[in-house]
């Protein structure tokens, strides 16, 4: 999995998938928008199963979960920031995407660099320079909720 | 051990004597709240998973704001889809346009949130009703659906920031002008999955408009929840609009927090939160240059109560925008609009050269009805800054209050609303 580097604090959900665009909610047509106003190019470079690495509170600003939707639909399989907004962390782990928070990241990682993740471990590992990253695991519970593909098929075994 | 508000609410929501900060919960909801640009996603999942009914119609409340009237087709759509829902769900409580206004606004307007309730709504500003002494927090689609099927909701039980406000505000100094402060104090993270807790004799000084306008904002500092103890102009505020019971919580005297801030308003200047993040704010006294606006923008979930109308067009009132500058007026909701017409202010907003809309998100984030185009410059009531929040990624949103976006209508560019007198 190929790193896209984003080396900046706040990326906005306003950014991730701009307001003009919500008028959509199917997660095809907010992924050709994945990322726009930061980098037109985005959605051309990521390959399915990339990574973003970003700095603090990545995903501020509004619930959208269209964002998370969007860089799914872009192919992207997690993202991996020193911090995250509440609410756009709530939408990842609910949807089974994986937001892995991970202190200083952001300006650890070269932009293209190979990324291994052990989920498990709590370890990611940069291939590139075979540095390792430690990062919290989950909670049981939204391991949970990962595991289940997401909230609702959780609840579903619930209700 | 003593607990907070936030603490005593949760706690009492999921069968606790009490909770700490950390404690994972499932939380029981007395409201919901949903919009048309979250709750089609919510409608497709619990379709999706055979989830043919919602726990109990009567705790959720429907309000279409973001881009009605229908902007496109796929706005029409998308309502189209959740008023027939609701019809099928059997939820009353729909705001149809001609009843209509912005989400936050509406919902304590029309007697929906009372003290002491755990409210969602899946919009990140629902933290707007803590102000009312709930506990309310924005959610996205997959938790609207969650607790639109079951009326519940996991939570993990935040740690509170306690914000004690002393002083008098000095005149043109608003609620607006406090939060942004504090924001710019504590940052765009510096609340991150907390609760802010406020008090003083600042907030108590506030009209619970006014204490809507900081709550609102407390997102914008990343929090979780914004939260104020209900007085009896909480109490009044609400029986003037419901009959429903409802119980009053306060925090207690030894309950802990996790950092207590205080901050005086005595000194506070009116304030402008340059691009593009809200904690970018600046007295207007201070700005060394004169900064041009194209569109002022006078509206929103924050900034566009009648209170918020009566400043703004005191200061527009026998004045005339300027040149080369545009203002747009949205009431927040129906009654705020015919309220404002009936006290003569719509008429000071188009005698003045502002246009005024029927109220709508619309511009606010970047919608429609006032979409700023590339290198465009705009000073709003509203609650973000980011880059093409309000239009094209090229242009710029300053946040400032409704006597400050006013005032700058006036001049053309970013002015200090104390320069307005006489
Ligand atoms: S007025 Fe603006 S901030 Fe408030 S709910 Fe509407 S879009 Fe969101």
């Amino acid at each position: 999995m190929k790193a896209h580097v984003y080396r900046r604090d706040h990326i906005n959900t306003d950014e991730i998938i701009p307001a003009r665009y919500l008028n959509m909610d199917r997660e095809a047509d907010l992924a050709k928008h994945a990322m726009e106003d930061i980098d037109k190019d985005f959605v051309h470079k990521v390959e399915s199963g990339d990574v973003i690495v970003a700095g603090e509170n990545f995903g501020c600003g509004s619930s959208r979960e269209h964002a998370v939707w969007a860089l799914r639909g872009a192919g992207i399989t997690a993202v991996i920031a020193d911090s995250f907004a509440r609410i756009f962390y709530r939408n990842c782990i609910n949807n089974g995407f994986l937001a892995i928070e991970c202190k200083g990241i952001g300006k650890s990682i070269e932009n293209g660099a190979e990324i291994a993740i052990d989920l498990k471990a709590g370890r990611l590992t940069d291939l590139s320079n075979a540095k390792a990253y430690d990062f919290t695991p989950f909670p049981e519970f939204a391991q949970n909720i990962l595991d289940a593909g997401g909230l609702l098929p959780c609840l579903k075994v619930k209700l | 051990m003593g607990q907070t508000i936030t603490e005593k609410i949760l706690a009492r929501h999921c069968g606790k004597e009490s909770v700490r900060p950390g404690e994972l919960i499932n939380a029981r909801l007395d409201l919901i709240m949903c919009h048309d640009v979250t709750t089609t996603p919510a409608i497709d999942m619990l379709r999706e998973h055979g989830i043919n009914n919602v726990f109990d119609p009567d705790k959720i409340v429907i309000m279409p704001d973001h881009f009605v009237p229908n902007k496109d087709i796929q706005s029409a759509e998308m309502v189209r889809k959740i008023r027939l829902w609701a019809r099928e769900m059997g939820i009353e409580a729909f705001y149809e346009l001609g009843n209509h206004g912005v989400c936050h606004a509406l919902l304590p307007e029309q007697g929906h949130v009372l003290p002491g309730m755990t409210i969602v709504g899946a919009d990140s500003h629902t933290c707007t009703h803590g102000a009312l002494g709930a506990f309310s927090t924005g959610i996205g689609s997959t938790d609207l659906a969650a607790s639109l099927a079951t009326g519940e909701l996991w939570f993990r039980v935040p740690e509170s920031l306690l914000f004690i406000l002393r002083g008098k505000t000095a005149k043109h100094v608003y609620a607006k002008d406090i939060i942004l402060e504090i924001i710019r104090r504590v940052g765009v993270d510096g609340a991150r999955y907390k609760a802010m807790e406020f008090r003083g004799e600042a907030i108590d000084a506030l009209s619970v408009e006014g204490r809507m306008t900081i709550a609102n904002m407390a997102i914008e500092a990343g929090a979780k929840s914004g939260i104020m103890a209900p007085d009896q102009k909480t109490v009044d505020y609400v029986r003037d609009r419901t009959d429903a019971d409802f119980e009053i919580v306060k925090s207690d005297e030894d309950a802990r927090y996790e950092a207590v801030i205080e901050m005086d308003v005595s000194g506070l200047e009116p304030m402008v939160a340059f691009p593009h993040l809200p904690d970018n704010g600046r007295a207007v006294s201070s700005l060394s240059e004169k900064i041009p606006v194209d569109q002022v923008y006078i509206g929103s979930c924050t900034n566009g109560r009648i209170e918020d109308l009566r400043v703004a067009a005191g200061i527009l009132n026998g004045r005339r925008v300027a040149k080369g500058t545009r203002c747009i007026v949205v009431p927040a909701t129906t009654e705020i609009w015919k309220q404002a017409n009936r006290e003569g202010l719509l008429d000071s907003f188009m005698e003045a050269g502002a246009t005024v809309s029927t109220p709508t998100c619309g511009a606010c984030l970047g919608g429609h009805m006032g979409i700023l185009a590339n290198g465009e410059r705009c000073i709003s009531t509203t609650n973000r800054n980011f880059v093409g929040r309000m239009g094209h990624p090229g242009s710029e949103v300053y946040l400032a209050s409704p006597a400050t976006a006013a005032a700058s209508a006036v001049t053309g560019y970013i002015s200090d609303p104390r320069k307005m007198e006489g």
